[in-house]
């Protein structure tokens, strides 16, 4: 085997990582704080990357510059979403709200089937085709780019969960739910914020995804199960555990279908959920519980 | 629970089993002949989804898993190996309880349960998908092709309602299970299991082989479900057989006709076929139907949790709010 | 009939039992008695087979079962309530009960009706079609008597059963634990209502910090130092002491 394709695939691999990082921080959030199991998280980045294609083809706007759109749009939905829909309906049984998300993403799924018709579409721009080199191989631009932006965007998150009074008042509420409130903190409206957040992230990624993958109904299954592979890898609840996991996945994914072909190797991903959660419930950071 | 006598359900019973026999030659169009097919193909994979699901309170959104095993495993047996088609439905009927066997050790003895366990099986499924998807013997992404010999003896049929005679002798054997578990002791210990394992396992009840054992008949009744859908269709791939869709209709049909009841599944089935049907009549557009169930899903779930099967049932106090079969009393505020 | 001998328990750095040794004989009604988190509950899932022990055994009819499994220590004849009660929430009264009766009875019919008389002997015949849900704590507390009671057991622990009644459902209820040692059944009880343990026990264990720091006879237990000292401090055990030697 060829030092320069391994090589390849290494790079390729982390790049992608990042990005499912980026989705999988949002999961994450959103389960520390709220604790549920967001089972729309796919879906929900599927209409993201709609928003994002189509804001292209109607209105030229280039994908990494619709961060700008699509993020504070994002986050409005998902805080507007829990606020008047899943703050509502979920009245505290767990698998309630797995439920709820379920019956969300088929909705949406299929409203999406509806209105865009099942095909798949990628975008063409002047830089999607071209190559970069980095080190023994060629990369598309593009992922660089988005890796890059992936990276930073997670340090920005990372930052607002630390430095920032919002950012407190949301641990605060992950790690003590009574004990925020009796305090004072507006625990419903930190929900709110949480579950925009994540939605935020959403949107990010979105843009970002769109300039190297394609996006169509059903793009949605595909990415809720990295995105909850990312976060049992990690432990649910742990960020710097996203961001590890979010680069196992990614490697997994590239040395997979390097080592098992193409159609075996989405194999990998699964396998690893399902060996975690077999024998390392708690993930490779998260609390043991 | 429901206050009927023995006399007035061999009625109930009967006179639905009638309707059943009659529909096809009453409404013998093939529009109505595929609807009472798709329905109680419905109610039957439901009902597999149904007695884990509902009545053993173990949600699953994996039970593709079974129904695309059992839908190869005929396959193969039929194809590969030359045996009577027929062979299919107890090779699917092992192969699904197998499968059911293998996932609920591994996931039960891993100590997985509520929305853990509903995920890993998720991903089992997905592991299956991309095996059948890679491998020789299932004919990878081409998927397999059934050739079409329409006789009795190749478990073809060249009138529809053929098919429709199969599906609901297997429609009948399910509610006939389900009714039995109802009034077993497996049933009753699946019940404590449900609702609280501590106390079931206080009692002396064996909470893990029992889970299996439901796993297991789950299965191979998701099995057979795949074994006719190949022969009604006489093609299958992975994406089909495997697909989440699948899943999602047979946790769909019993959660919002009603989990854990016998007729839960007949009534979100008998809904889907005809909301199904008639979307695809009314409009070209693809993906109606399920945005309305979908939509009914989160209603259900939030007003109506015991599922629709509660309109039928006389309310007997309007006291405590109703709570679904599947909640339990650990509460997300911990 | 039971024999634990040496049990420890440890949860990280805390010893939530240590070295805690008591028999039950047979046919006789023991108390397990001692100030709040002394590790009664605790003791009670060791012995039951819910928590692994650190320390000790726990022999059964003679037979050691430390480690098995729970549900086979429940069949095998000892069963436990919960102190926290655990129903089966939507399930009847009746059906709850049944669960229970199905241990010896294969068929459903035999079952219901065997479980119809176990709710007479606890006083529930009119709640039969109740769901388990909707009970009060004293009816809760009656169903988890009555669902363990219909599994036939040899040994019953009862945790805190009296826990939340009122004066009347106590007496009633000492008056069916009376019945139930009368008609065979041994049984081990944590207890916090002290008449209670005073006039159904015929032997007594105190645990204070995990520890057995004293057993005997009812009247002997009530004028132990070490347990007054358990209960009310040493200040108050002292004056009491005190007060003893001038009475």
């Amino acid at each position: 085997m060829d030092l320069s394709i391994i090589g390849a695939a290494t790079i390729n691999g982390l790049l992608m990582g990042g990005i499912y990082t980026l989705v999988a921080s949002g999961l994450t959030l959103i389960y520390g704080v709220l604790h549920i199991i967001n089972f729309a998280h796919g879906s929900l980045l599927m209409l993201a990357m709609f928003g994002v294609y189509y804001l292209l083809m109607k209105l030229g706007i280039d994908p990494y510059l619709s961060l700008i759109i699509m993020v504070p749009a994002m986050y409005v939905l998902g805080f507007y979403l829990y606020r008047f829909l899943i703050g509502k309906l979920s009245s505290g049984k767990d698998e309630n709200i797995l439920l709820i998300t379920l019956g969300l993403s088929i909705l949406i799924e299929n409203l999406a089937l509806m209105f865009f018709k099942g095909d798949s579409r990628t975008i063409s721009l002047s830089y999607t085709d071209k190559m970069i080199e980095v080190g023994p191989s060629l990369v598309a631009l593009p992922k660089l780019i988005s890796f890059a932006a992936a990276m930073v965007l997670c340090a920005l998150l990372g930052l607002l969960i630390t430095r920032t009074d919002t950012g407190k008042a949301i641990r605060a509420v992950a790690k003590e739910r009574m004990g925020a409130r009796l305090v004072g903190i507006d625990v419903e409206r930190v929900f709110a914020i949480s579950f925009g957040i994540g939605l935020a992230t959403l949107g990010a990624a979105a843009c970002l995804l769109m300039p190297i993958f394609y996006v169509s109904p059903t793009t949605g299954h595909v990415f809720v199960m990295v995105a909850f592979t990312v976060v049992v890898l990690g432990g649910m609840g742990s960020f710097m555990g996203a961001v590890i996991g979010g680069l196992i996945v990614g490697l997994t994914e590239s040395f997979g279908g390097l080592f098992l072909g193409e159609s075996l190797g989405q194999i990998g991903i699964s396998l690893i959920f399902i060996l975690i959660l077999l024998f390392r419930p708690s993930g490779l950071f998260g609390a043991k519980q | 629970m429901n206050a009927l006598s023995s006399r007035q359900s061999w009625f109930l019973h009967g006179g639905l089993l009638a309707i059943a026999l009659i529909f096809p030659f009453v409404f013998n169009s093939p529009f109505a002949v595929n609807f009472g097919v798709l329905a109680l193909f419905y109610a039957f994979i439901g009902q597999s989804w149904n007695i884990a699901g509902g009545f053993a309170g173990q949600l699953s959104f994996g039970h593709v898993a079974f129904f695309g095993v059992g839908a190869y495993a005929s396959t193969i047996v039929q194809m590969r190996y030359g045996f009577s088609p027929w062979m299919g439905l107890p090779a699917s009927a092992l192969a699904g309880a197998v499968i059911g066997g293998v996932i609920a050790a591994l996931s039960f003895r891993a100590g997985l349960k509520g929305s853990y366990f509903a995920l890993i099986t998720l991903a089992f499924a997905e592991v299956l998908r991309i095996i059948a998807n890679s491998v020789e013997i299932t004919g990878g992404g081409l998927g397999m092709l059934i050739p079409m010999k329409q006789t009795l003896a190749n478990f073809q049929f060249s009138e529809r309602i053929g098919f429709y005679f199969v599906i609901l002798a297997l429609t009948v054997v399910s509610v006939v299970l389900a009714i039995w578990l109802k009034n077993c002791r497996f049933g009753a210990r699946l019940a404590a299991i449900r609702e609280n394992e501590d106390a079931a396992l206080a009692l002396g009840i064996n909470v893990f082989a029992e889970k299996i054992k439901i796993m297991m008949l789950s299965g191979a009744i998701g099995g057979v479900g795949g074994c006719f859908f190949a022969q009604y269709f006489l093609y299958i791939d992975p994406s089909i057989v495997f697909g989440v869709d699948k899943s999602v209709e047979m946790l769909l049909v019993s959660m919002i006709g009603g989990a854990g009841t016998v007729y839960g599944p007949l009534i979100g089935a008998v809904l889907l076929a005809g909301l199904s049907e008639y979307t695809r009549t009314v409009t070209s557009v693809q993906g109606l139907s399920l945005v309305l169930y979908g939509t009914l899903l989160v209603i259900i779930i939030a007003f109506l949790p015991n599922g629709l099967i509660d309109l039928f049932r006389r309310r007997k106090k309007l006291s405590a709010p109703a709570q679904s079969v599947l909640t339990k009393s650990t509460s997300r505020e911990s | 009939m039971l024999k634990v001998s040496g049990l420890t328990k440890i949860f990280g750095g805390l010893r939530a039992v240590d070295n805690a040794s008591l028999e039950v004989p047979e046919g006789r009604i023991v108390a397990l008695i001692g100030p709040n988190g002394a590790g009664k509950t605790t003791l009670f899932a060791c012995i039951a087979g819910f928590l692994p022990l650190n320390g000790g055994r726990v022999e059964f009819q003679g037979e050691d079962i430390t480690g098995l499994p729970v549900h086979k220590i429940a069949r095998r004849g000892m069963v436990r309530t919960f102190q926290i009660t655990q129903p089966f929430a939507k399930l009847s009264v009746l059906e709850n009960i049944a669960v229970g009766s199905h241990q010896q009875f294969a068929h459903r019919a035999d079952a219901l009706s065997h479980a119809r008389d176990i709710a007479q002997q606890v006083g529930m015949t009119h709640q039969l079609d109740q769901p388990a849900a909707e009970l009060t704590v004293a009816g809760r507390k009656r169903l988890e008597l009555a669902r363990t009671l219909a599994t036939s057991p040899k040994l019953l622990l009862l945790d805190e059963v009296m826990a939340g009644l009122n004066p009347q459902e106590i007496l009633e209820i000492i008056g069916i634990i009376r019945k139930i040692r009368d008609s065979g059944v041994t049984i081990l009880l944590i207890e916090h209502v002290m008449h209670a343990v005073m006039s159904l026990s015929d032997h007594i264990h105190v645990l204070s910090y995990g520890k057995i720091i004293a057993q005997g006879k009812p009247q002997d237990i009530v004028s132990n130092h070490a347990v007054i000292e358990a209960y009310l401090g040493r200040g108050a055990a002292e004056q009491m002491a005190q007060e003893n030697v001038h009475a």
